[in-house]
């Protein structure tokens, strides 16, 4: 890591933010700016909407299906604490060196991340749900997959939520790292401080972490949208 | 004085020097898509020892932090409720941050190192172990504190002696998960020139040479389960009479 | 009873496995059967200077393969000079290696003479003198206008160079790069995360070759001829010293620089007039003596330890300096 940059401030991070700079590295390119900023941050949204919708397509339904049968609990929370294991700077280096950069091979790994936390939430949520609620749905005749969808899912939500959330998390932090497999996210202004400068590091830090609380507020703004009436009652 | 140094003569390395390096006799290391390169890594093992221990230094430091003010702020939100949203607010921002860009919005104040990846790494883990331990302590029966305060107990003692031993396995529950998160979590420490094992992922070249990623990652693995079951067995033995019931 | 007993010698179990690894660590591996090399070269060995005892010196280099092996080389043959010598080769890009010189951070580094012509002192790539020792006193002059000096060039030099697989090559007829007008615009083009900010890579190719290409992708260095073995990249940014040409000669070719955009620089070792001054006589003497030795051939066998064999930089430096006879 260099170590040779001078001091960083915060009024130089909002300068570089705003107004394109000198490069560290000559070449008469500048660096910084609005445009470049709100480039990067688009790119690491489409690339963490994409991996998180991923994820979901592929935890979901299983884990709500696990969940319903009450088959899996091993695999369910077992890949859950598996998941928190899994070193993503790691993941990136081999996914970058051994299949390939680029969208198609990081979108897919970031997804890996963000399936242990929806699949083991998912089943803990339906889990959780009474059994009389479900024994009295399946009396009054509905089908298993109208049981799942009507009755286990919407009470399953805040749980099920949780888990997107930690997954959004997950991939968005890992995200930032993309940098390193092709996929140039707000990470490269950390990452590739020696172009940037110091200021642009310390931007980048702050542009990250806004990111990574507005998606966290959007799904929680989510959450609450699909949290039935009654169940928001009793939540703590 | 200053003695002369040698008197220099063209130098010129001997002729075994250089090595055949054409297509059939590239080695295992030098071919870009092999996974894995046993005989590497036997030679080399010896790189990952400082790295490890560094590592598990870093880790253990910051998961203690951790504990002792998510802990500390628990007790405090116990007792006094309305401290609790804004706690578990404050905790989750800590949480939701990305690590790599926690560490820099910290070091124009703490500098490079290994104190900003603990402080990093130990805020990562203050939201699970708070709410695991705000969320245990609620979990204790009504009737067992009064039954408590009925023998004569204190309300300090109540808290030490009822519902902090009837919380513990919800608040181990949740230091092994801030562990588990934290050992992975360290390998970023390399950003911060902290060391660790992330500077056999991505320092040096690391980051193409997928060898030495997969035994620091098969590393990092192995040491979140030794300490995830070390932490269950401590919860086992801190928790006596959970063992009389099947579980 | 029974969980808690199967828990205990599970535990004691993944100790034991910890154990043992940490131990075949701590014992095993080693890296002094390595070379075997034959008996020491045409170099004569540095003799140690004890009035340098009481002089340190930080020796940087960027961090990269090449500069780490280099930055080794000097800092292991003061070491045998009789210096105190500290490494930093960590240093992100000239700016801030020229930033470390001058603050004081390092006592100096090894630079590229064409780097420092074009980066710090605003030449034109084609003004940079094609010989070394042009280049070297061009640079110099400039340098010694900012208290700074710069020693005597390697034998080798490097340069960046446009690469692609001799497949790409035949199909769309490329030899020179400015064969690529025209055709650039289909293929993409792969290199360091700063080549998109350096006159001597992309902005260079953009602006005094006039190209465009499909897309600028930036990867490590590492992973330059992965990407074109691949079938990613269709152009990657080479090395004219990189180790992978020699081995695989006919997998790969380098499109010739006709407008001179890559200048080939010989490495100078740059450092501060009072650093020089106060470390003495045996400083630049060593340096000098030491790469001597550093020929084209020698530089992409050591590339090729640290990038191929994986080596670390400080094994490979020891072991140049052992064979050519500088160091016993």
């Amino acid at each position: 890591m260099s170590a040779a940059l001078p001091a960083a401030s915060f009024g130089g991070a909002i300068d570089f933010i705003f107004g394109k700079q000198e490069s560290n590295v000559t070449g008469g390119r500048k660096v910084g700016g609005l445009e470049q900023a709100l480039e990067l941050t688009l790119k690491q949204l489409e690339v963490t909407l994409l991996a998180l919708a991923l994820a979901l397509v592929v935890a979901l339904p299983l884990g709500l299906w696990l969940g319903h049968r009450g088959r899996g609990e091993l695999l369910a929370v077992g890949i859950g604490n598996a998941g928190r294991a899994i070193p993503e700077l790691a993941l990136i280096a081999l996914v970058a060196a051994l299949i390939g950069v680029g969208m198609v091979t990081v979108t897919p790994a970031l997804a890996v991340l963000g399936v242990p936390p929806i699949l083991t939430n998912a089943f803990v949520g339906v889990r959780q749900v009474d059994r009389a609620v479900v024994d009295a749905a399946r009396g009054i005749g509905m089908s298993e997959l109208e049981i799942v969808r009507k009755v286990e899912l919407p009470l399953a939500v805040p749980t099920v939520m949780g888990g997107v959330r930690s997954a959004a998390i997950a991939i968005v932090a890992t995200a930032t790292i993309a940098p390193l497999a092709g996929v140039v996210t707000l990470g490269d202004y950390i990452i590739n401080a020696s172009i940037y400068g110091e200021d642009g590091r310390l931007a980048g830090a702050i542009l990250v972490a806004l990111l990574a609380l507005a998606l966290e507020g959007a799904l929680a703004l989510v959450q609450r949208l699909l949290t039935s009436d009654g169940l928001r009652l009793q939540t703590p | 004085m200053i003695a002369p140094a040698a008197i220099a003569l063209a130098g010129a390395v001997d002729e075994g020097f250089f090595r055949d390096r054409s297509s059939d006799t590239l080695a295992c290391e030098a071919r870009p898509d092999e996974v894995f390169c046993f005989g590497w890594a036997r030679e080399n093992i010896d790189r990952f020892l400082t790295p490890t221990l560094e590592h598990l230094e870093m880790v253990v430091a910051s998961v203690a932090a951790g504990f002792v003010v998510a802990f500390a702020l628990a007790l405090l939100a116990h007792r006094r409720g309305w401290l609790r949203p804004p706690l578990l607010a404050a905790t989750g921002v800590l949480y939701t941050i990305p690590s790599l860009a926690l560490f820099f919005l910290l070091l124009p104040l703490t500098g490079l190192g290994r104190t900003t990846a603990i402080v990093v790494l130990a805020a990562y883990t203050l939201q699970i172990i708070y709410r695991n331990t705000i969320i245990g302590l609620a979990n204790v029966p009504a009737a067992t504190k009064d039954a408590a305060r009925g023998m004569g107990y204190t309300e300090r003692q109540v808290l030490w002696r009822v519902e902090l031993p009837l919380a513990l396995p919800e608040i181990v529950a949740g230091l092994r998960v801030a562990t588990v998160s934290t050992v992975a979590l360290a390998t970023l420490a390399v950003f911060v020139g902290a060391g660790g094992l992330g500077t056999q992922i991505y320092g040096g070249g690391n980051l193409t040479f997928p060898t030495s990623v997969l035994i620091a990652a098969a590393i990092v693995i192995l040491m979140a389960l030794v300490l995830e079951a070390a932490l269950l067995l401590a919860q086992r033995r801190l928790t006596p009479w959970r063992r009389a019931r099947a579980s | 009873m029974g969980t808690d007993m199967r828990g205990g010698r599970a535990l004691l179990a993944a100790l034991a496995v910890l154990a043992l690894a940490l131990g075949l660590a701590a014992c095993g591996g080693g890296d002094d059967e390595t070379d075997t090399e034959a008996t020491a070269g045409g170099g004569a060995a540095i003799a140690s200077n004890p009035d340098n005892a009481d002089v340190t010196l930080t020796i940087g280099s960027k961090n990269f393969p090449e500069q780490e092996v280099l930055g080794e080389i000097y800092a292991q043959a003061l070491q045998a000079a009789g210096y105190k010598v500290k490494t930093a080769l960590n240093l992100g890009s000239e700016t801030v290696a020229l930033k470390a010189l001058k603050t004081g951070e390092i006592s100096g580094y090894p630079e590229y003479a064409s780097t420092a012509l074009t980066s710090f002192f605003g030449l034109e790539p084609e003004a940079v003198p094609a010989d070394a020792q042009g280049a070297w006193e061009k640079a110099n002059a400039e340098f010694e206008k900012e208290g700074l000096t710069a020693f005597e060039p390697t034998p080798f030099a490097s340069a960046n160079a446009v690469g692609t697989t001799a497949e790409l090559a035949r199909e769309h007829d490329l030899e020179t790069v400015s064969d690529l007008d025209g055709v650039s615009e289909q293929l993409t083009l792969y290199g360091s995360p700063e080549c998109r900010q350096r006159i001597d890579c992309l902005a260079g190719l953009e602006k005094l070759y006039g190209l465009k290409f499909k897309s600028f992708t930036p990867v490590d260095i590492g992973l330059r001829y992965t990407v074109l073995e691949k079938g990613q990249a269709d152009l990657s940014i080479l090395f004219t010293t990189d180790p992978q040409l020699a081995a695989e000669k006919d997998r790969f070719v380098i499109l010739e620089d006709d407008k001179e955009v890559f200048p080939a620089g010989n490495v100078i070792f740059v450092t501060t007039q009072k650093v020089a001054e106060e470390a003495g006589p045996d400083f630049e003497r060593t340096i000098e003596q030491v790469q001597e030795g550093l020929t084209l051939k020698v530089m992409q066998e050591l590339d090729a330890r640290v990038e191929l064999e994986r080596q670390t930089p400080k094994e490979a430096a020891a072991a140049y300096l052992r064979s050519a006879g500088y160091v016993k």
